[in-house]
């Protein structure tokens, strides 16, 4: 029975061991200049598995593999802009968050602005208007005068 | 003044008009930037006979299809029929490209669901994938004789797909 009890034992331990070990953590990057560099670029970058994460945040698969080529780049000595421009010949301009000022993205990057300028440009000619009528609206002659002066006094009269 | 009261009417139609347009455009699909340049190169064991190698110049001069897929992947699933019924009348060559997925793995699901491939290759590490683009399994690329990549399906290819875009291109690049 104690034998039973204590080979028990020792296989929960021997069990307990092997389950650590599962769980242990991923070990560091080797090279932290590496690693703090790949995540600055990958934060730049569009997971396009699970399109609202960045690739530095995700734990998809293609992203997994995406910052191992990254660091791969890094490590060959690749600069920041040579990397993005491997990830965007790959994957089109879609992957960059702050995508790039071209013709094609004209629209998105100055539309704004000039639905602004519109607006602009819409009050000031309201308030030009504005000002125009009320500079042509008839004054009132002498005798017109007087007599809207009697009418308000009479209206000061009533009870 | 009434002309001015339309106004708002215009806008919002305009604005609706490109609501409209944004519904039926689908996210997940995204442009490729590699169509109309060349299929970058690679080398890969042939699943088969992993002694053999294929490489890319190898289709020099054929218009080919290169079909991305894994056994782990579902969407797979939803195409293999329509990959399988082109295969029995197809004329171009059908590869496949196994994206990170281990060899028997591999070989077991083309045993078991049927193997509509001219011979499959070998990209266990997702590399190749990479080069091409590929974020989402199934991928189809329909390659040219100059090796330009000349369309490509984004998903499962549905008999819609092949019947709409992919055969009249094909017979278009046969010419």
């Amino acid at each position: 029975m104690r034998l039973w009890l204590a080979l028990l034992l020792a296989l929960q331990c021997a069990l307990a061991g092997l389950a650590a070990q599962a769980n242990e953590a991923q070990p560091l990057a080797e090279d932290p200049v590496v690693e703090k560099r790949m995540v600055a670029i990958s934060e730049e970058l569009r997971c396009l598995v699970c399109q609202n994460e960045s690739l530095a945040g995700s734990r998809a698969d293609l992203a997994l593999d995406l910052k191992r080529e990254i660091r791969g780049l890094i490590k060959a000595g690749k600069s920041d802009a040579e990397i993005m421009d491997f990830m965007v010949s790959r994957y089109g301009d879609f992957v960059r968050y702050r995508p790039p000022v071209n013709p094609v993205t004209w629209l998105l990057w100055f539309g704004p602005f000039v639905l602004l300028a519109g607006a602009a440009y819409g009050l000031v000619r309201m308030v030009r208007s504005n000002q125009r009528a009320s500079a042509t609206t008839p004054t009132l002659d002498e005798a017109q005068r007087a007599k809207a002066q009697s009418l308000l006094q009479d209206t000061d009269k009533l009870p | 003044m009434k002309k001015k009261a339309l106004i708002p009417l215009a806008l919002f139609l305009v604005l609706a008009v490109f609501l409209a347009i944004g519904l039926t455009r689908d996210p997940r699909v995204v442009p490729s930037p590699l169509i109309g340049k060349d299929a970058p190169q690679f080398t890969a064991p042939v699943l088969a006979s992993p002694e053999k190698t294929f490489a890319l110049q190898d289709m020099r001069g054929k218009v080919w299809l290169l079909n991305v897929w894994a056994s782990w992947c579902t969407a797979c699933l939803q195409e293999h029929p329509v990959l399988v019924d082109y295969a029995r009348r197809k004329d171009i060559p059908l590869v496949g490209l196994a994206y990170k997925d281990k060899p028997a793995d591999s070989i077991k699901w083309l045993q078991r669901k049927g193997d509509p491939y001219d011979f499959t290759v070998v990209d266990q590490d997702g590399r190749i994938g990479i080069d091409f683009g590929v974020y989402g399994v199934p991928e189809t690329f329909l390659i040219d004789q100059a090796g330009k990549i000349r369309f490509k399906q984004i998903g499962p290819v549905t008999v819609e797909a092949l019947e709409k875009q992919i055969l009249p291109l094909i017979r278009e690049l046969q010419k």
